[in-house]
């Protein structure tokens, strides 16, 4: 691909970089992110994707924009509420940078999209809040052999890992989601609203190390901080022989749906 | 003779080798299904905690963290 004049501009600081350069860079502008979840993560990862200049970005989420969301979900401004998540950030990802072709689905990630949604994209970052989404990214990525980077973020902590064919993935460290209820999530517990952007944005890192190549890739290991320490911790992960998607005998080999606890249901009625 | 072991990355001393199910409680970990348990970086099942925590294991407690969004998808 050619680069105009002005993408050279733009993009000077990745080229002048030596493990990207213009190869580096042609690699991010052909890339295709799907982001799943414009909120918390989402939001950052958006705008650094996109100033990156990201070639597709598409952004799925069912939402629309809260007063209760702007305190992290950046990518929304006070003017946005009650607009959809995806069209506010798809107007902001315009205005940062032009060069990006931004797909919205105002849609929920679920087992009847998932594989026909990841199936165009190089990348996928798990954006999501509540664990049966989450198992869901896991699933349908691994059963399609499609990198992904996970995130997760309460009160103040962050964790985070990412999944490329072959390695440690979601089940092999969490095996099922927790019963409905047993775990709080954001609304119910809080978090610190800069904790979204030290995580989203190790994701958007990622996302782009896979696109060009750069560097190890956060596999086989579960990153891990927390806040009020400004401790990071990493874990090294194996992976599990007994893994029930990725193990020696899988149990599961379709898509699951898994409930959402009920609060969750509830507090989304309320918001919405 | 003592037992160290690393919990969470931390030394923790013991007097001889327990059973995980009983290191769960010393280390006050008060819902079990919020975590997940990884031994010497193998995940560990349930039915599995009652397996002995030896000299220079590496216990780590990994709690799910679900994401920033008050509820999206």
């Amino acid at each position: 691909m050619e680069f105009t004049e002005e993408q050279i501009v733009r993009y000077s600081r990745h080229i002048l970089l030596k493990d990207v350069g213009v190869e580096g860079q042609e690699k991010i502008s052909n890339g295709k992110v799907l982001i799943v979840g414009a909120g918390g993560l989402g939001a950052p990862v958006a705008f650094y994707l996109a100033a990156a200049g990201v070639g597709t970005i598409g952004i799925i989420d069912g939402d629309t924009v809260d007063l209760s969301n702007l305190q992290r979900q950046i990518i929304h401004f006070t003017a946005d509420m009650g607009k959809t998540k995806v069209l506010s950030a798809k107007e902001k990802i315009a205005q940062l940078n032009p060069d990006v072709k931004v797909n919205a689905y105002q849609d929920l990630f679920t087992s009847a999209n998932a594989f026909e949604l990841i199936k165009d994209y190089d990348f996928i970052i798990d954006g999501t809040d509540n664990f049966p989404v989450k198992f869901l990214i896991n699933d349908a990525c691994v059963l399609a052999g499609k990198p992904f980077s996970h995130g997760g973020i309460l009160r103040f902590d962050g964790q985070t890992f990412t999944h490329t064919q072959g390695n440690v993935c979601y089940r092999c460290l969490f095996n099922s989601p927790p019963p409905p209820n047993a775990v709080p999530t954001c609304s119910q517990a809080g978090v610190l609203g800069a904790i979204a952007g030290m995580l989203g944005t190790i994701q958007a890192a990622e996302a782009l190390k896979y696109l060009t190549g750069v560097g190890e890739l956060l596999t086989n290991r579960l990153l891990s901080f927390n806040a009020k320490t400004m401790d990071f911790r990493t874990v090294h992960t194996r992976r599990s022989p007994r893994c029930p998607i990725c193990g020696e005998h899988p149990t599961v080999t379709t898509l699951i749906d898994y409930e959402q606890a009920a609060c969750d249901i509830l507090s989304h009625k309320n918001n919405s | 003779m003592a037992t160290t072991i690393k919990v969470n990355g931390q030394s923790q001393e013991l007097a001889k080798p327990i059973p995980l199910s009983e290191l769960l409680i010393l280390n006050r970990i008060e819902q079990p299904d919020m975590v997940s348990i990884q031994l010497n970086g193998e995940f560990v099942y349930k039915e599995d905690y009652e397996t002995l925590i030896n000299d220079g294991d590496e216990v780590d407690f990994l709690y799910f963290m679900g994401g920033g969004n008050s509820i999206t998808n």
